[in-house]
């Protein structure tokens, strides 16, 4: 059974498609990198396969169940664009927060054990608004990784890191990989994915171009995909 | 069933520390109240009989408009850091969110109505104590109707960008029977007129929509939320 799989899924603001029969698997272990230009429909698809939006077509498996089911929710782990803490809280207070969200048998170790795993444990009682952008993406980190979920969806997370985050973040992925996760990311930042990735996916206007294992020219040449299937539509 | 109220709680708990840390809405909601109330006192003699038969609507509409501004910032909390995102991603259902923040809404906008309850009583000359149970009573029945029909409709506007003028343009004719009752029993309660006979009525409709719209708002939120 696949850990993701889209099929057929459809997309529409107001008349405009922003995805177009959509077909994506991501086996159990699989790194997925999803690529392609601004307004591809990376987010959009990435959102849906989280369950925070509806397709109007098509339909979204997660272990084989609906995205929107409350157990299959418990196993995915989500970063997008904002990093979905909260700045009034500490980052003690959202960790606890959200490892009681999820259930975990003690919210406060599981939030001490991942300050510390991403280096905030000496920040772990300042407020969120007073850190900085690597730490609060370092907490988000923390966040998506904290139920230690079995899919984890990554929207751009490489954006606006610096180098320690980065590390941080590498590290962290290869761990969940070795560990059998399944990793679906949308990226630009090409090299950092497919260092990591073991398919990747092509969204060219709101359709897959390309999706199949990643290749060692596809590493040496980021470019590659783009140039070899970039322009089929 | 346990596991889904202490998510409730959960949720509750932290919209109360956020809101008591920044207190960006208490402190606005709480000053526009005794703005408003100030204001009518200079527009209606207190000393007037008619003046007395109004309160409870004079009150209600300040404990609206106070209201609001609470409401307001319910989901528009959850906006920076697409915080709302994660909420929506965590294995809680909708209607524990909702059900969550609407008591949330709901201690705040309480708060704020019993700091400016003994305010009216001084500006308005009423002995807003002579019937306090039963006042108490409808305030926290009214009350919740206002923060039940608040908080869906918040979720409702949380990505529009006029939200502060369309939640209030939506949650105000929905809330209609509601307040009505609310400031029929008030007036009466205020000048010492005790719940009996057709009042009594007042007091079930708002039971009724209090109880209607939970209903309607537990089982909406997902849809709202999702889409």
């Amino acid at each position: 059974m696949s850990a993701v799989a889209v099929d057929g899924v459809w997309k529409f603001y107001g008349d405009y498609p922003a995805l177009r029969d959509v077909r994506l698997t991501a086996e159990p272990g699989a790194c997925l990198a999803l690529i392609g230009r601004n307004g591809a429909g990376k987010t959009t698809l990435l959102r849906i396969i989280a369950g925070f939006s509806r397709p109007g077509r098509g339909e979204i498996r997660i272990f084989g169940k609906q995205p929107r089911e409350t157990a299959t929710r418990s196993k995915m782990g989500f970063i997008g664009h904002g990093i979905s803490v909260y700045d009034e809280l500490s980052a003690l207070e959202n960790l606890t927060l959200f490892g009681k969200l999820y259930r975990l048998p003690d919210p406060h170790t599981a939030a001490m054990e991942w300050l510390e795993r991403t280096g905030l444990e000496r920040v772990r009682n300042g407020l969120v608004r007073e850190f900085s952008r690597g730490m609060r993406q370092r907490l988000a980190v923390a966040r998506a990784f904290l139920h230690d979920p079995g899919v984890l969806l990554l929207d751009e997370p490489f954006t606006a890191l610096d180098d320690r985050a980065i590390a941080v973040l590498q590290r962290l992925l290869r761990e969940a990989l070795a560990a059998g996760k399944t990793i679906v990311m949308s990226t630009h930042q090409l090299r950092e994915a497919l260092e990591l990735a073991s398919h990747v996916a092509l969204l060219t206007r709101g359709q897959v171009t390309f999706h199949g294992p990643c290749t060692p020219e596809m590493v040496s040449d980021p470019g590659y995909v783009y140039a070899r299937y970039g322009e089929a539509v | 069933m346990l596991s889904f109220f202490q998510q409730v709680l959960v949720v509750m708990v932290k919209d109360l520390r956020a809101e008591l840390r920044t207190k960006e809405a208490v402190n606005a909601s709480l000053a526009f109240a005794l703005v408003i109330l100030l204001m009518f006192s200079f527009a209606f003699d207190p000393l007037e009989e008619t003046t007395r038969e109004i309160s409870g609507g004079l009150l209600w509409i300040v404990f609206a408009f106070a209201g609001t501004l609470v409401l307001n910032r319910s989901f528009a909390r959850e906006q920076p850091n697409d915080c709302l995102d994660a909420m929506i991603a965590a294995p809680i259902s909708g209607a524990a969110l909702f059900l969550g923040k609407a008591l949330a809404n709901y201690v705040l906008v309480l708060a704020v109505e019993l700091v400016a309850l003994p305010v009216f009583g001084i500006f308005y000359g009423v002995h807003w104590t002579a019937q306090f149970p039963q006042l108490f009573m409808v305030l926290l029945l009214g009350t919740w109707a206002l923060t039940v029909v608040g908080t869906i409709f918040s979720a409702l506007t949380v990505n529009i960008r006029l939200r502060e003028v369309m939640l209030p343009m939506l949650t105000y004719p929905i809330l209609v029977p509601a307040l009505m009752g609310a400031m029929q029993l008030t007036a009466g309660l205020v000048t010492g007129k005790p719940i009996s006979g057709d009042s009594f009525s007042w007091l079930k409709m708002i039971v009724g929509f209090d109880v209607i719209f939970t209903a309607v708002s537990l089982v909406l939120v997902e849809t709202v939320l999702v889409g």
